[in-house]
């Protein structure tokens, strides 16, 4: 039964290990738990879980696998103890009229089985009543010692009640990582992708310099300063601000102020749909104030990261067609100014807030995936880890995108210092 | 099995799945990785689980400069090298110019100690790696002296982390691991009373209730914690404010007094307050 535990956990994406598996049989050998299925629960958790995010899986393993598991204790324990204690407990708890309805049940045996129907048809905790299982009623099962009020000893009620459906209630799942996307978890994604670099004023002492050149120096102090590490990634933020992204405002402002509390070197532009000749940093000021795109390519180097964040969702002539912009005449088509952004970022991927099921509906999702070469992600905690992984990767293996052929000869045409 | 079961102190409520992670960590003479919002007492466990079981505690806080190294011991070839120019006599011992680390001192410890590592996640995200051998093994090698360091009893160690990184696998397979959830109502009381065990009980049902509604305000940037309650609480004994004022019926104290000890930064003040006068106005 454990080894098959195992093994749903893995199969549902809980990363454990063997070793971790080894320690769990440890502990139960070293009998720390006792014999209760939330002991045992609490004790599994903390043995093969390392991270609450893995917490949710783990309790919807837990109640799968070991449905009836708080029976199979009881059994456990009703084998253990001796017949004569039960009964006697049993003659202090029930009353004649009782006893006669446990035999009109069927005597022991019978009851459990009963009791394992009644526990899958109960979906809620239960107080009072004459069916269900729980504390206080008058069904056979909430008096005559299945409720662990009645056996286990040292414990109070209240706690035991709540402790059968701990793994039931499901209290983790905001920290799946495929559902939540706060700040905070926005922050630790993109916190991935920092990379040390020692920049600026030599402030720090060398150590391992200094011996040298003290060594070198024939024994004379000679000290040699360094300057201190600093977050080196530089990023550049592409937001879009169509209609249609109104309903992930939200979230991309997360991602946004993430994004600026974790990178020094952060520059954001918003654009409208897709990417044309112009792109802006002030949505009050984006009638006066814009910034041409072909100058952002020239101000910033292939060292920066360039994250796009778009639903992609509009009509395929918005990219392909000279004029298709929905607010202006533009010369060229979307299409070539990504292009040129490909070729001038080698490290780039696309944020997409919508849900990946729906990217197959619309063909311009299709069209811009195809040519960024497919790094187009969904904008949830597994989505933003995979582009992190992404911008990672060292340059020489970066996919180059379906249209780079395209992407040269644009780029071609362009003013010397672009691309 | 052993002798001594952790089960909470008179100033610590612990859960009973707390209780279980850290018993189990005793037994197994494992690390147990401690996560949690921040507030919920991550730290403090350490330092009840050594008065509880009466365990010297060492405590090793990490900075975002710490390294592994520093935890076991540092060779300080500065001070030496000035020796040398000075022609001092202890130069001669490099034993001198080790100085120990809290992993050191822990593993020579006389009886059974108690280890914090605390706040691992601010350190570099190579430094949970560097200390696999000497978590696992409970032993190191010091170089300079050509010496092994071996733990006379393996320390009780809790690490705690605040999720700043993520901490690598081969690491996590040798802890054990607890997620401190925040508490609910009920534990909530208990954790208050541990604490202020006079306090009014109306003033106490009034706090309680404003502070859980104040954590439940959606978009919070950090939300408050028990030892921002704690806190709070206490500035409401001292200015022996009367339970009526918390009341949020009162329309011109819609905001619970004293709230410079909940609400952390004025982003936060100021969407209360925006929130509170829509829900107003919606009246």
């Amino acid at each position: 039964m454990l080894v098959r535990f195992f093994f749903e956990l893995r199969a549902l994406g809980v990363p454990v290990s063997i070793t971790e598996f080894l320690t769990l049989l440890q502990a139960l050998n070293a009998r720390i738990a006792q014999v209760s299925a939330q002991d045992f629960y609490y004790l599994a958790r903390a043995c093969l879980v390392k991270d609450e995010r893995h917490y949710d899986r783990f309790d919807r393993v837990f109640a799968h696998v070991f449905q009836g598991a708080e029976l199979l204790f009881a059994q456990l324990l009703a084998a253990q103890v001796p017949p004569h204690w039960l009964n006697g407990l049993a003659e202090r708890v029930f009353s004649e009229e009782e006893k006669r309805r446990v035999e009109a049940l069927g005597g022991w045996d019978k009851l459990l089985d009963t009791l394992r129907a009644r526990r899958t048809e109960q979906q809620e905790r239960h107080q009072g009543g004459n069916k269900w299982i729980g504390t206080g009623g008058t069904s056979p099962f909430g008096a005559h010692g299945f409720n662990p009020q009645g056996i286990r000893i040292g414990q109070d009620g209240s706690r035991q009640h709540r402790a059968v459906k701990v793994w039931e209630r499901r209290e983790y799942r905001n920290f799946d990582d495929s559902v939540e996307l706060g700040t905070r978890n926005l922050k630790l994604a993109l916190r991935k992708l920092r990379k040390f670099a020692r920049q600026g004023a030599a402030e720090e002492l060398d150590l391992d310099g200094t011996i040298e050149a003290t060594a070198r120096n024939a024994g004379l102090l000679d000290l040699k300063l360094v300057p201190e590490r600093h977050n080196a990634v530089r990023v550049l933020l592409f937001l879009d601000v169509g209609g249609s992204m109104d309903e992930h405002v939200r979230v991309c402002e997360e991602l946004f102020s993430a994004a600026r509390g974790e990178f020094k070197h952060l520059e954001h532009f918003y654009f409208h749909n897709f990417i044309y000749e112009n792109l802006w940093k002030d949505n009050r000021r984006r009638h006066e104030a814009l910034t041409p795109t072909e100058r952002v390519l020239r101000t910033y180097g292939r060292d920066y990261c360039l994250i796009l964040v778009g639903d992609a969702t509009m009509s395929p002539y918005e990219i392909t067609q000279p004029g298709g912009s929905i607010e202006h005449w533009n010369k060229e088509p979307g299409a070539v100014w990504l292009q040129r952004l490909c070729a001038q970022f080698p490290r780039l991927v696309w944020l997409n807030p919508q849900d990946p099921q729906r990217w197959g509906y619309s063909p311009s999702v299709r069209i811009t995936r195809d040519s960024i070469g497919e790094r187009m992600f969904p904008l949830n905690m597994a989505g933003l880890d995979l582009a992190i992984g992404e911008l990672r990767r060292p340059l020489s293996s970066v996919r180059t995108s379906a249209g780079s052929a395209v992407a040269t000869s644009v780029t071609q045409g362009l003013p010397p210092g672009v691309g | 099995m052993s002798e001594q079961r952790f089960t909470g102190t008179e100033h610590y409520v612990a859960t009973d799945e707390l209780m279980m992670a850290v018993n189990a960590a005793i037994t197994l003479a494992r690390p147990l990785l401690i996560k949690g919002e921040p507030g919920t007492g991550k730290t403090q466990l350490a330092q009840e689980i050594a008065r509880s079981l009466a365990r010297p505690l060492y405590e090793w806080h990490i900075k975002s400069t710490s390294k592994a190294q520093q935890g076991l011991y540092e060779y300080d070839a500065v001070s030496r090298l000035r020796d040398s120019q000075l022609g001092d006599e202890r130069v001669h011992d490099i034993g001198n110019y080790i100085l120990k680390g809290r992993l050191w001192e822990a593993f020579e410890s006389a009886v059974q100690p108690v280890l914090l590592i605390d706040e691992i996640d601010k350190a570099d995200i190579e430094f949970p790696n560097d200390l696999l051998r000497e978590l696992d093994r409970m032993e190191f090698y010091v170089y300079e002296t050509r010496s092994l360091i071996k733990a006379r009893h393996r320390p009780i160690i809790i690490i705690t982390s605040n999720n700043e990184k993520e901490l690598p696998d081969a690491f996590l397979r040798r802890c054990f691991f607890h997620y401190i959830r925040f508490p609910d109502e009920a534990t909530m009381r208990a954790i208050v009373a541990v604490h202020y065990p006079d306090l009014k009980k109306e003033l106490l049902a009034e706090a309680l209730a404003a502070f859980f509604e104040v954590r439940a305000t959606p978009g919070l940037k950090k939300k408050p914690s028990t030892s921002e309650l704690l806190d709070w609480i206490k500035l409401l004994l001292a200015e022996d404010i009367a339970p009526e004022a918390l009341r949020s019926g009162d329309p011109r104290k819609v905001i619970p007094i004293l709230h410079g000890a909940l609400l952390k930064n004025e982003q936060d003040v100021h969407l209360f307050e925006q929130l509170v006068f829509m829900h107003r106005r919606a009246r």
